[in-house]
């Protein structure tokens, strides 16, 4: 494609992007500054005299930066561990490990709450053993949230350091071993500070994840709020002006988080330099190596732990574990429920056909900015892509206020429609979100394929569309097949956006569980839950199995 | 009758790089070798030949039709790519399949044509082998066959060679000249090997900075460099400074050398000599020429390189025999006495404003 077509091509994927990317945003920093009467403060001026809003920011912040804290301790370990040494089932478990990012955020939470809560295994575990009347604890408040963080958010810790320990290059260790450092030294000199950027990069995306989380806060927060769920209290009380404050306020302090780590970007696991990376070193010790062989197994029970429960509980019978400590009856009843009863498979479906399409027109998008800027660098490929990374940017919650804002008036001439309260809001919510991790993987894709190869095609006498067809896509297979189950999963268990947006019709997976846990029927919110995991699994495993094809 | 014209072909990319007013001709079924240094503008002119790039005036005209305007899947010129630009997920007979899918050829067809191009490359029955398994060398007739099961009106051959080891390629270098004498096809070669341009070119275009420096064929181009940059580039060459005088001889060094071509010059004038290896040989006892310091001695085989350092301290490289000097002690050197081979080994040119 040459000149003209594709410059406007370009133009036209600006200016829809800007509609559905930057135009919600502003028309919510116009909102929050907006009174009865034209342009006002008043809604600036009630948040900054309230203190209980400069309290919940303030727990947003430092939630955010302990849960940083927490998934590091965890995490660098953890890949020191599974990257540098050799043990018996090294390799299972150090998958296994990986685990919690199959697990969508509302299902990890609610695995908890069977788990850990006041009422879950453990808590009855100990409570029978100590023979005590109550429950020796609730999961409540700021430590609660801090536990669902730190065991699905040292993930990232843990896949950026190992990935930045896989690419390191052994000479550098050897040298500063000749050069007479130990072990310490060279860990603290040279290793540290090589995979800083990689660390660096997982500090940001926890940071950001966690200012951003949802889901445990409201499950587990009960009086202790942060900005997301403060947010959406404050739109259920009605206060429309003070919620979009609120809003404006977390998207500043998202972007201003983002300035601080001095990236703009979406981080990628990098170190400098190539070479081989460091042997794997057998644990010396027979006793030293059962040591880490048994804590490596504890470990990856206590992973599972949650996955599991939800499991056994998806086969409970509603009403009849009440006071023992393991669950009295089994039954296939509740997945039966699922399938069978019109109205338990509504979600399911909506789910479904509502992430599906989200994540084909993410993926059209992807495309379309390949075709049209990824191999032309220029003003206008710079701002879709910064278009593009935005939705990762900016927590989820800014996001589905931002669209309810823009999408519930009719004003066709100012590009805003109703679809608040129609099935097309939830699909357009998921496609925003979806559109960073779609595009990065897409454009990856084609930043790989080698030119030669469409040129070929070209002068075989291909041409665009045959081109497209025939060699570019089936080439970005592997990108494509990444992008896709990224996107898909994420939309599958949303919750962030959709308890902002959905309309009874088109209630999503994730509201269904969390209606089902209110009414009780905890086995049908866990064997939706299990569902909702083998679904992400099933996926995960489809889009990683595809072999990779380039150059 | 001139089948390929280039014709004022234009691409700047900078002040010195990219194409300049590049005019060419090429009859049917003859091949042209681009060659240059690197940056020289041998690729962008495959490059714009093939449509990949568009030039910013001139034309390219094709059996008499201006081709600028097509985009390159209309032009029906065949592309080797330099890595190949094999498709990955297609395996081979797919791959040469390609071209003939989008004329429209029926599947019986086109496998009957796989069959025939697969043959022609040496390479029968390889139709359902993965690209990946492949050798480099079949890899490149696998992009060759490609290339010419659609008969395309013109074949480009992008650095063709320069992905093979040495070996390989010299035998890669005569199957490929065979298989284009075979099918006749008119072809554009870019190289920066003279051994590429001299065994597959019929004529050679050197190229230099974006700008044509002589198009001749290659022995003419040998002999007859229109320029000191195509007498340096092409075959070995060493410079010497010398004035004019008259009847045809030339002052070098306080020797006289008598040279035919020198006659073409005003007696005074001063001379740059390009001076090739075998234009000077050691002298026997009791001649006299060259007053010459041996510095280094190659030996290659057939002949051996001897470097030499004369009075002015200019370097010069002699071929001789293994026995003919020795390195560290002086020696005399004289123009090789055949006049006709003397005037096409010594060539002179202007000497560069001081």
């Amino acid at each position: 494609m040459t000149g003209r077509p594709r410059r406007w091509g370009a133009v036209a994927l600006v200016i829809v992007l800007a509609w559905l990317v930057v135009y919600p945003l502003l028309l919510v920093a116009g909102e929050s500054v907006h009174g009865a009467s034209g342009f006002s403060l008043e809604h600036f001026r009630r948040f900054l005299v309230e203190p209980r809003e400069w309290h919940v920011l303030w727990a947003s912040l430092w939630i955010s930066v302990a849960s940083v804290i927490l998934a590091a301790g965890l995490g660098i370990p953890l890949a020191f561990l599974f990257e540098q040494t050799e043990f018996p089932g090294r390799r299972l478990l150090g998958a296994l490990v990986a685990l919690p990012v199959v697990l969508p955020p509302l299902v990890g939470v609610i695995a908890f709450l069977f788990l850990y809560g006041e009422t879950g295994f453990v808590a009855r575990l100990v409570q029978a053993a100590l023979g005590l009347e109550d429950p020796p604890w609730r999961l409540e408040g700021a430590w609660a949230i801090l536990l669902v963080h730190a065991y699905s958010m040292y993930v990232y810790f843990y896949l950026f350091t190992r990935a930045g320990l896989a690419t390191l290059d052994h000479a550098a260790l050897e040298a500063a071993h000749s050069l007479g450092a130990g072990r310490w030294r060279t860990l603290r000199r040279v290793t540290l500070p090589l995979l800083a950027p990689s660390l660096r990069g997982a500090a940001l995306l926890t940071f950001m994840t966690a200012l951003a989380s949802f889901s445990a806060p409201y499950i587990f927060g009960g009086g202790f709020r942060v900005m997301p769920t403060q947010i959406v209290f404050t739109r259920l009380n009605g206060d429309y002006g003070l919620a979009m404050v609120q809003t404006v306020i977390l998207s500043l302090v998202a972007l201003l988080g983002l300035g601080l780590a001095g990236e703009g970007r979406a981080p990628v696991g990098a170190t400098a330099g190539k070479g081989l990376p460091p042997a794997v070193a057998p644990i010396r010790g027979a006793a030293l190596r059962r040591a880490a062989t048994i804590g490596g197994w504890i470990l990856g029970v206590l992973l599972l732990l949650p996955h599991l429960t939800l499991l056994l509980l998806s086969f409970v019978p509603v009403g009849t574990w009440t006071i023992e400590t393991l669950p009295p009856a089994y039954t296939m009843g509740n997945y039966v429920t699922l399938v069978t009863e019109p109205e338990r498979l509504r979600p399911l479906v909506n789910s479904l056909w509502m992430a599906t399409s989200a994540t084909l027109l993410a993926l059209l998008v992807a495309v379309a900015t390949g075709v049209l800027v990824a191999r032309r660098p220029g003003r206008l490929a710079w701002l879709i892509e910064q278009l593009l990374v935005l939705p990762w940017l900016v927590p989820g919650t800014v996001f589905a206020v931002a669209l309810a804002t823009a999408f519930s008036v009719h004003a066709p001439w100012a590009g805003r429609l109703v679809l608040v309260g129609t099935v097309w809001i939830l699909p357009l919510a998921y496609l925003v979100r979806n559109l960073p991790m779609a595009s990065r993987a897409v454009l990856a894709g084609f930043r790989n394929l080698d030119p030669a190869l469409e040129e070929a095609a070209a002068s075989l006498g291909a041409g665009r569309w045959r081109r497209l067809a025939r060699v570019t896509l089936p080439l970005l297979k592997p990108a494509l097949a990444a992008g896709a189950t990224l996107a898909f999963v994420t939309a599958l268990g949303d919750f962030v956006t959709s308890i902002i947006l959905y309309t009874y019709d088109t209630r999503p997976l994730s509201l269904e569980i969390l209606a089902s846990l209110r009414q009780g029927d905890v086995g049908v919110a866990a064997a939706y839950g299990v569902l909702l995991m083998a679904l992400s699994a099933l996926v995960f495993g489809l889009g990683s199995e595809r072999k990779v094809v380039t150059r | 009758m001139t089948y390929l014209h280039l014709e004022s072909l234009t691409r700047r990319f900078t002040e010195t790089a990219g194409v300049f007013d590049l005019s060419l001709g090429l009859e049917r079924g003859r091949t042209l070798a681009l060659l240059g240094p690197s940056g020289s503008g041998k690729t962008t002119t495959l490059r714009l030949l093939g449509g990949f790039e568009q030039p910013d005036r001139g034309r390219i005209i094709v059996d008499g039709e201006d081709v600028v305007p097509l985009r390159p899947e209309r032009r029906r010129f065949g592309m080797v790519f330099q890595h190949y630009a094999l498709f990955p997920h297609l395996d081979v007979g797919m791959n040469v399949a390609f071209g003939l899918e989008a004329l429209g050829v029926s599947t019986v067809d086109a496998t009957r044509r796989v069959a025939e191009a697969l043959a022609l490359v040496d390479l029968t029955g390889f139709e359902r082998r993965r690209v990946a398994e492949l050798s480099g060398g079949q890899q490149q007739r696998v992009a060759l066959a490609r290339a010419i099961a659609p008969e395309p009106r013109v074949l480009l051959l992008d650095e063709p060679l320069s992905n093979l080891d040495p070996a390989l390629r010299e035998r890669t270098r005569r199957e490929l000249r065979a298989v284009i004498r075979r099918i006749g096809i008119t072809t554009v070669i870019v190289t920066h090997e003279q051994d590429d341009a001299f065994d597959l070119g019929d004529v050679i275009a050197v190229l230099r900075e974006g700008r044509l420096e002589q198009v001749a064929p290659p022995e003419v181009l040998y002999r007859e460099p229109a320029t000191p940059f195509v007498g340096a580039f092409v075959g070995r060459s060493s410079w010497l400074l010398g004035v004019v005088g008259t009847d045809g001889i030339v002052e070098v060094e306080n020797t006289a050398w008598r040279l035919g071509s020198s006659s073409a010059w005003e007696g005074g004038s001063r001379v740059r000599l390009l001076v090739r290896p075998e234009a000077l040989r050691f002298a026997g006892a009791g001649e006299d020429g060259l007053r010459i310091m041996v510095t280094d001695r190659r030996f290659a085989g057939a002949s051996t390189f001897y470097l030499v350092a004369t009075a002015s301290g200019a370097v010069v490289e002699v071929s001789a025999t293994p026995e003919a000097a020795v390195v560290g002690q002086p020696a005399v050197l004289v123009p090789v006495s055949d006049p006709a081979d003397r005037d096409f080994l010594v060539r002179c040119f202007p000497a560069e404003p001081a």
